[in-house]
């Protein structure tokens, strides 16, 4: 579903993602691991077609990013780190907008969108305007944005920051039964959030993968958090166990 | 098209639901108004003047020439101040909002997006213009107007206008900073719009020639004499392709920063 070989994202001088390598396959909810400006969201942008890389190769729900971007834009949800909302439209209206843009006949729109909204939680704010939203509905919106038009692969940058922990857990379980029918890719710098939601687990420090593991591989193992602090403290120096950038919750 | 439609619709829907429309189409309003009622004052004036000597051969100018003429040459400067104001928010908004990211992670090509954009704005800029036409088209009525120029003028300002919405909405894609593209593309359009000065006054007249084919007032004077030229015709629409083109080239670079 999607396989990522040596990509490579510089801005000039500075080098945000190197040689990032891991794959995906259908069903899979892997979860994207790294302090903050590890390089998540770079990545994310490049399989979301945002971006392209600055060098290797990608290919997301089997057709490559930089060759035929349509092709991949067809088959992803995507939800940048601020859910892109219209301040100005009604969460129903919005939501027609983006299944139009993606292509939903418009016979379906209705219905795609009113289901849509029953299983994120938000129709009973469907006739809200966006801009009156609260942080957790424009989040649960911003997911809405990404699975209306039932893509292949669904890519979610950092979907639980600034929930409360009982909008937390909808949305994990939410997530977790994306995961029956579609791939999912979330980034986070929550610890627990992986072990609870995802079955693969993507550690990236410093713009590079030092670890890709199913995680089931990691029970009987030292505990997630142990593996990640020594994972990205490693280049820091043994024994750092205060992660200025990290959020160890 | 479906994609251009949809991104049109919201863009009118985002126009009316902010105070930005209505704020324009009211200056718009209020100043057409204004000049309408000023000129056939003056008009007025000039007529009974004339009746009152006609030992001085002066002849009643023609209320096409006085009156609807100069009523659409004053339109086109409110517009080069108005479509600027409208058209800053098009594209700077969506880059500032992050809304510009789900565009284009959608399945949507960038000439759709700013197509859509182009067609929302010319939505709005027609609709104002045809409510500016509602005086002269009243003219025929009470007076005896030449009606071919009458025409032809309104659809030479509505093509003034759309090739200023394109600029500025080639503007607009260049920069987060709404400021920024209202300034920057009433700076150009203000500059089109004087360019001829210099080409009235004679001196070369190869340069002449080309101040007063690349400039858009120049170009519609035509059109609101009555006389629709092919070469005019094809200026705007050129003017139309590069705003579209150049705003489709920063989108596309945007990408890669």
């Amino acid at each position: 579903m999607i396989e990522v070989k040596n990509i490579s994202k510089r801005y000039g001088e500075f080098s945000a993602v190197t040689n990032v390598t891991f794959s995906a396959k259908k069903g899979d909810i892997v979860g994207f691991l790294g302090p903050n400006g590890a390089g998540k969201t770079s990545t994310i942008r490049m399989l979301a077609t945002y971006s392209p890389p600055s060098s290797g190769t990608a290919t997301v729900a089997g057709y490559d990013v930089i060759e035929q971007p349509d092709e991949v834009r067809k088959r992803i949800g995507y939800l940048p780190e601020n859910p892109p909302l219209y301040p100005e439209m009604t969460v129903k209206e919005y939501l027609k907008f983006v299944g139009q843009i993606k292509g939903i006949p418009s016979r379906e729109l209705n219905s795609r969108v009113a289901s849509t909204m029953e299983r994120c939680f938000v129709a009973d704010v469907a006739g809200k305007l966006c801009s009156t939203l609260s942080r957790g509905y424009r989040q649960r919106v911003g997911i809405a944005q990404a699975i209306i038009h039932d893509p292949e692969v669904i890519i979610l940058d950092e979907p639980t920051s600034g929930l409360d922990p009982k909008q937390i857990i909808e949305i994990r379980r939410l997530i977790k039964s994306l995961g029956d029918s579609h791939t999912v890719i979330l980034s986070t710098h929550i610890l627990p959030e992986v072990s609870m939601v995802c079955n693969k687990v993507v550690i990236i420090n410093r713009g590079a993968v030092v670890m890709e593991k199913p995680l089931a591989e990691l029970v009987g193992e030292r505990s997630l958090e142990e593996i990640f602090i020594s994972t990205i403290s490693s280049d820091v120096g043994a024994g750092s166990d205060v992660l200025p950038e990290a959020n160890v919750n | 098209m479906r994609n251009v439609i949809a991104i049109a619709k919201r863009e009118l829907l985002s126009l009316f639901v902010s105070p930005v429309a209505y704020i324009v189409l009211g200056a718009f309003g209020v100043l057409s108004a204004y000049f309408f009622y000023l000129i056939l004052f003056y008009y007025n004036i000039y007529v009974v003047q004339a009746a009152q000597m006609p030992w001085a051969g002066s002849q009643v100018p023609s209320i096409n020439q006085f009156v609807i003429e100069q009523y659409f040459r004053t339109l086109l400067v409110v517009l080069v101040f108005l479509i600027p104001i409208l058209t800053m928010r098009t594209i700077a908004e969506e880059r500032r909002r992050g809304t510009f990211e789900l565009l284009i992670t959608s399945p949507v090509s960038v000439l759709e997006i700013v197509l859509g954009k182009f067609l929302g704005t010319g939505v709005l800029v027609v609709a104002m213009i045809l409510l500016a036409a509602v005086y002269p088209l009243f003219l025929p009525f009470v007076a005896d107007p030449e009606l071919a120029p009458l025409f032809s003028g309104i659809g030479g300002v509505i093509l003034f206008a759309l090739g200023l919405s394109a600029v500025g909405i080639a503007a607009s894609s260049y920069t987060e900073n709404q400021i920024v593209a209202a300034a920057s593309s009433m700076m150009v359009l203000l500059l089109l719009y004087v360019i001829q000065a210099p080409a009235e006054e004679g001196g070369n007249p190869f340069v002449s020639e080309f101040l007063r084919f690349i400039s858009p007032n120049a170009q519609v004077d035509g059109f609101i004499k009555g006389v629709i030229s092919l070469k005019s015709g094809f200026y705007f629409v050129s003017l139309i392709t590069l705003g579209i083109f150049l705003s489709v080239r920063a989108l596309e670079s945007y990408r890669y920063r």
